[in-house]
């Protein structure tokens, strides 16, 4: 036992004596969960739009007041004539036009029906999405309050509601997989890194030479990781609470439980990978593309799963950080417990064995 | 068994797959001794003493370091013996306290043990206006000298040193000699290899390997006289050569 605290203790010194490695473990999620949460953001705040009103009545003045009220835009210019619609766009001045059709009022009063024209720079999609239908819902909400006193039979309105993020921030959604990716790094990464190390130095010749059993060298090498990446997970969950005020719904221990188990599961890969690479430069390449790239494209962190093809979508299955963003996207976003992300659960579980027996096996091999 | 004899080895080979590494070598090395263990690059050394140093399982024969057993007592043997390679192997972002330290740590040693050994020997190497500094930046001839103090920090009954002065200057060969044979006066016994045949004139005995076979053993000076030689040089390529 005293070995082994000694050589923990060793494991500390290189880690703490390397800047590298400090800034990777320490620097890196810090400035990931920051990056994601307030520059990378699905969030419309404040677009630039134009207004071509034809009719200038009442009704449409109250709807550009309610628009110019939210936050969500900001009215730039009003536009006169039709053809001044496409200039604007050339120039990149605004990201929508609003084109309120002549007689809005009337033809209100009229016919129950007038139009008004969302026209939207659709270069990115994405945002040309949420701009049109953040227009709908304010003019949905305009239409109810007209509509109140009237009661109009068969009316159908849709009633869309967002549940577990209902202000669509996109930094919940982030959280879950930025965690997911900086425990992938630190603890496959950096320990299939400093395993390689001791092979590339000559080191492990002489820890496998000493009284040292090999899987007590190994334990020692990832112990060490173990406490690191926990901490990391802790500072992640705090900045999301306290800086981007992001509510943890669910228990806090399981939370916990669950990323301790991914984060053994990411130790295991890291000591596979250290058996079949005999340079550090090979490891670190091994996980960035051999992990690092499926965890950001496959795991359901960006893109959907449910929108891939299907080869994709069984792909994914075999990614272990999928099922951790969705064990962990249940206990942070919808805070339920472990009756419902059981299955995932033990899915990770059986990976996380599986790595383990694997990795032994191979150490084995090497060892001959 | 005669207890002078600390290794005994009785035909021991390593096969990988048809290709025979090392073919039935057989020695005795008697306690307190410094053996040489000779031969080209490729010729089975390594494997040879991998085998004894017990990371590595023989195909067949037998072998008894420090009376145990290579197939079945590993773990005692790495208790009794230390190891030095031909890639330096101390930690580089250490200081050569911490080094000591952490050797003496892992060979089980007491804290108090760890804390005499490493004043003595900080002090034997003149190492004490640096033994605060990492090693990494000491010049290479010390880092082998604190390396081989390193190997024999818990005091076993063999030092293996594999090619231990690669790429050193002659004077601190010279003293990394002169530190081998104290601690061969101590008992302890050395085995070594090297790929310098005037080194291989300082072994008490030399063993050289061609293509897995040992093909000649015998003191340097009988050597000598076998292959009608004026030095090892030419005992060595005589052999070599076939």
């Amino acid at each position: 036992m005293k070995r082994f605290i000694g050589f923990i203790k060793k494991e500390f010194y290189h880690i703490f004596r390397d800047k590298r490695s400090l800034f990777i473990l320490f620097g890196m999620p810090i400035a990931q969960i920051l990056l994601f949460g307030f520059a990378i953001t699905n969030e419309i705040n404040n677009v630039d739009i134009a207004i071509l009103d034809h009719s200038k009545d009442a009704t449409t003045k109250e709807i550009i007041n309610k628009i110019a009220a939210s936050k969500y835009f900001s009215i730039k210019q009003m536009i006169t004539r039709e053809a001044g619609i496409a200039s604007v766009f050339q120039k990149g001045q605004v990201k929508a036009v609003l084109n309120f059709e002549k007689d809005f009022s009337k033809n209100l009063i009229k016919d129950h029906k007038a139009t008004v024209q969302i026209i939207t720079d659709a270069t990115d999609p994405n945002t040309a999405n949420t701009i049109t239908n953040y227009v709908n819902a304010i003019l949905q909400q305009y239409q109810k309050e007209l509509n109140k006193d009237i009661t109009i039979a068969y009316q159908i309105v849709p009633e869309t509601r967002m549940v577990y993020n209902p202000e669509l921030k996109s930094v919940y959604m982030f959280v879950p997989g930025v965690m997911t990716i900086i425990l992938m790094l630190v603890s496959a990464m950096m320990t299939s890194i400093s395993i390689t190390r001791e092979k590339e130095l000559g080191t492990m010749e002489i820890l496998l030479v000493s009284p040292l059993k090999p899987f007590q060298v190994i334990i020692g090498k990832v112990l060490p990781y173990i406490f690191l990446s926990i901490i990391n997970a802790l500072v992640i969950v705090m900045l999301s609470i306290f800086i981007f005020n992001m509510p943890v719904q669910g228990s806090l221990f399981l939370l916990g439980l669950e990323s301790v188990l991914f984060i053994i599961s990411a130790l295991a890969l890291g000591i596979l990978i250290s058996t079949i690479s005999s340079t550090q430069q090979t490891a670190m390449m091994i996980s960035l593309m051999g992990l690092m790239l499926p965890v950001i494209l496959l795991s359901g962190f960006i893109f959907p799963i449910s929108s891939m093809p299907l080869p994709l979508q069984i792909i994914s299955n075999i990614i272990p950080a999928k099922w951790f963003i969705i064990i962990l996207k249940g206990i942070m976003l919808k805070g339920v417990g472990l009756q419902y992300i059981w299955k995932e659960t033990l899915i990770l579980l059986g990976m996380t064995v599986f790595f383990i027996a694997l990795s032994v096996k191979k150490y084995k091999i090497r060892l001959e | 068994m005669n207890n002078n004899k600390v290794i005994q080895v009785k035909s021991l080979t390593k096969m990988f797959g048809d290709f025979t590494a090392v073919d039935a070598i057989t020695f005795d090395i008697e306690k307190g001794e410094i053996f040489g263990f000779l031969g080209a690059n490729g010729a089975g050394k390594t494997t040879a003493m991998k085998m004894l140093i017990g990371i590595s399982k023989p195909t067949s024969g037998e072998a008894k370091v420090a009376g145990f057993d290579v197939y079945k007592q590993t773990e005692d043997i790495k208790k009794n013996i230390g190891y030095m390679s031909q890639k330096f192997a101390l930690y580089d972002d250490l200081t050569v306290k911490e080094n000591i330290t952490f050797f003496g740590g892992i060979y089980g040693l007491s804290r108090k043990k760890i804390k005499e050994k490493s004043e003595a020997l900080i002090e034997e190497l003149g190492l004490e206006k640096v033994a605060n500094q990492l090693v990494g930046a000491l010049p290479l001839g010390w880092k082998q000298k604190l390396s081989f103090s390193v190997s024999l920090i818990h005091d076993p009954k063999i030092v293996f040193l594999d090619e231990p002065t690669g790429g050193v200057d002659p004077i601190t060969r010279r003293q990394f000699w002169e530190m081998i044979y104290k601690a061969a006066h101590q008992g302890t016994t050395v085995f070594v290899t090297t790929h310098y045949m005037d080194e291989a004139e300082y072994c008490d005995r030399v063993s050289i390997m061609v293509n897995g076979k040992i093909e000649a053993l015998d003191t340097p000076k009988k050597l000598k006289e076998q292959f009608k030689a004026a030095n090892m040089n030419d005992v060595f390529l005589k052999l070599a050569r076939g």
